[in-house]
């Protein structure tokens, strides 16, 4: 473990930007897509509904 | 023989369709001198500068005036019925269809091929680069006209399919474009150009091989 | 043997997608949560590139999963034009907005690494430009495939497309690698200590397992989606629990 505390594992070396930067905007990536399809598959699910009734 | 002479029947008809329109082959060849005029306009007249980046500039003013012409490729006969009755003849649709390929060479691409001597004075290339700016045209031109024949046969019938063609025809056109340009910028280099033109040929006997095929497969997709 | 061709209708095919799915899920959070320890907690600070070199624990694996995915979209390309399986076109179709986001993920963590490493934001690298290049290819794909109305016809379009970029994608490398060096341009290398490599190979391997645990999950979320809005109309579909439940 190289990390003394938070605050030095959050400046990662001075390298923080680019280091979240990256961590951070692929995780919402990951995050943001399956809540993208979930809500396509609600309108999908809500139009056959539609048709039906 | 039937299968050359369906060939050449297949072109002899589009040239003389083009024949008779002859306003939209002039269009392309205009664009391709009137991209290169501005190029220089853009950046500067300096000619050590132009020298350098004439290959490039006058591959991807080609570039662009090929795809021009794609659209035409089978727009027309799709939108009066011909291209269905041409897929339902006895012929071998993919002979018909490299005849129209090379129909589209000859209209679009071979011009280019004549006109680069005189572009190439506009940026200053010594006569030798432009002789080897004309080899690395003949030899890349048919080759745009091949792989951007897939691109107009997928599109075929697609909304917006003008654009959307180029979308899908510039990211294969990536080799040609670095081989091409490529052979003149090594030849002014006095690296030689050889290894480009080997590379360039061997592409042009893949797609010469593959691209009318996968053509047909576009074509019937988008007929079906 | 199992007799896959059950499988590639899609009424035997959701439910099983169905299941899958948390599996999948379960998977990707597990091997993501590992990867990550690795990459901030087990692996040693570089001694020269600080621990800026950490994003590469994204950054590679991105890039593996966005060209992984295209050849699997290859593969059920291949797939949907000789059997004409419904199946194989919406699996593509599914995959394809997952590998446009990773090339992106990819580019993006590669600028990000690029700027503190090289001082600049981009380079004319090889594999960087390679990258780009796939990145235009799957905007391609799915520009086409909302162009086209009739689904069928999409799909088979997009399958040939897709062959089509695949037999092209090592041609385009080998030329922008080519071109690379005739221009001696920049090139990243990832050299590293050998007792580092072991343990970067590790995180990068397990981050990219997580991402492919990550990609199948949202693959298969996306086709069942692709499903419903296809065959609303089918008996099937109208009596799934899913549809019915809401009501």
């Amino acid at each position: 473990m190289q990390w003394n505390n938070a605050s030095e594992f959050f400046a990662m070396g001075g390298y923080g930007f680019y280091v979240w930067g990256s961590f951070g905007l692929c995780t919402l990536a990951m995050i943001a897509e399956p809540l993208l399809v979930c809500q396509r598959r609600k309108r999908a699910i809500k139009q056959i509904q539609n048709q039906l009734n | 023989m039937p299968v050359l002479a369906a060939y050449f029947a297949a072109l002899q008809r589009d040239l003389l369709l083009v024949m008779r329109r002859k306003t939209e082959v002039l269009t392309a060849l205009f664009f391709f001198v009137i991209v290169t005029t501005l190029l220089p306009l853009g950046i500067g007249p300096e000619p050590d500068l132009l020298r350098k980046i004439a290959p490039g500039a006058m591959w991807i003013a080609a570039l662009l005036a090929t795809l021009l012409g794609l659209q035409r490729l089978f727009a027309a006969d799709h939108a009066d019925g011909t291209l269905e009755q041409i897929v339902l003849s006895p012929e071998p649709l993919c002979v018909l269809v490299a005849g129209k390929i090379t129909a589209h060479w000859l209209v679009c691409g071979l011009p280019l091929v004549l006109l680069a001597p005189v572009i190439g004075l506009q940026f200053d290339l010594p006569a030798d680069a432009i002789g080897i700016l004309m080899l690395s045209l003949l030899i890349g031109t048919p080759l745009l006209s091949l792989l951007g024949a897939i691109g107009a046969a997928l599109t075929l019938g697609a909304r917006g399919s003008a654009l959307l063609v180029s979308l899908l025809v510039m990211p294969l056109y990536i080799p040609t474009l670095i081989f091409g340009a490529g052979a003149v910028e090594s030849y002014i280099a006095g690296l030689g150009a050889s290894g480009h033109f080997s590379l360039l040929g061997a592409l042009l006997i893949l797609a010469a091989a593959f691209a009318p095929w996968a053509t047909t497969a576009a074509l019937r997709i988008s007929l079906e | 043997m199992i007799n896959w061709f059950k499988y590639s209708a899609p009424s035997t095919f959701y439910p099983l997608a169905g299941k899958l799915i948390p599996v999948f899920w379960t998977l990707a959070a597990l091997l993501g949560a590992i990867g990550l320890y690795i990459s901030f907690f087990v692996a040693p600070t570089d001694a020269q590139q600080g621990e800026g070199y950490r994003i590469i624990f994204i950054h590679v694996p991105a890039s593996w999963m966005s060209m992984f995915i295209y050849c699997i979209m290859a593969f059920w390309s291949l797939l949907g034009l000789t059997f004409n399986t419904r199946l194989s076109g919406m699996m593509t179709r599914a995959l394809a907005p997952t590998g446009a986001l990773f090339a992106f993920l990819s580019l993006w963590t590669g600028a990000l690494w690029g700027k503190p490493m090289w001082g600049a934001w981009w380079v004319w690298d090889a594999r960087l430009t390679s990258e780009l290049i796939l990145f235009f290819l799957y905007i391609g794909f799915m520009a086409l495939q909302a162009a086209i109305d009739d689904p069928r016809r999409a799909d088979r379009a997009g399958a040939l497309l897709s062959l089509v970029g695949v037999v092209n994608v090592p041609i385009i490398y080998f030329s922008v690698k080519w071109w690379n060096t005739l221009h001696q341009g920049a090139s990243v290398s990832l050299t590293k200590s050998p007792s580092m490599a072991t343990t970067m190979l590790w995180g990068m391997l397990t981050m990219a397992l997580a991402f492919w645990a990550y990609t199948i999950a949202v693959a298969l979320m996306r086709a069942r989606t692709i499903m419903l809005e296809r065959e609303g109309n089918t008996e099937w579909v109208q009596h799934l629990p899913d549809v019915k439940e809401a009501a």
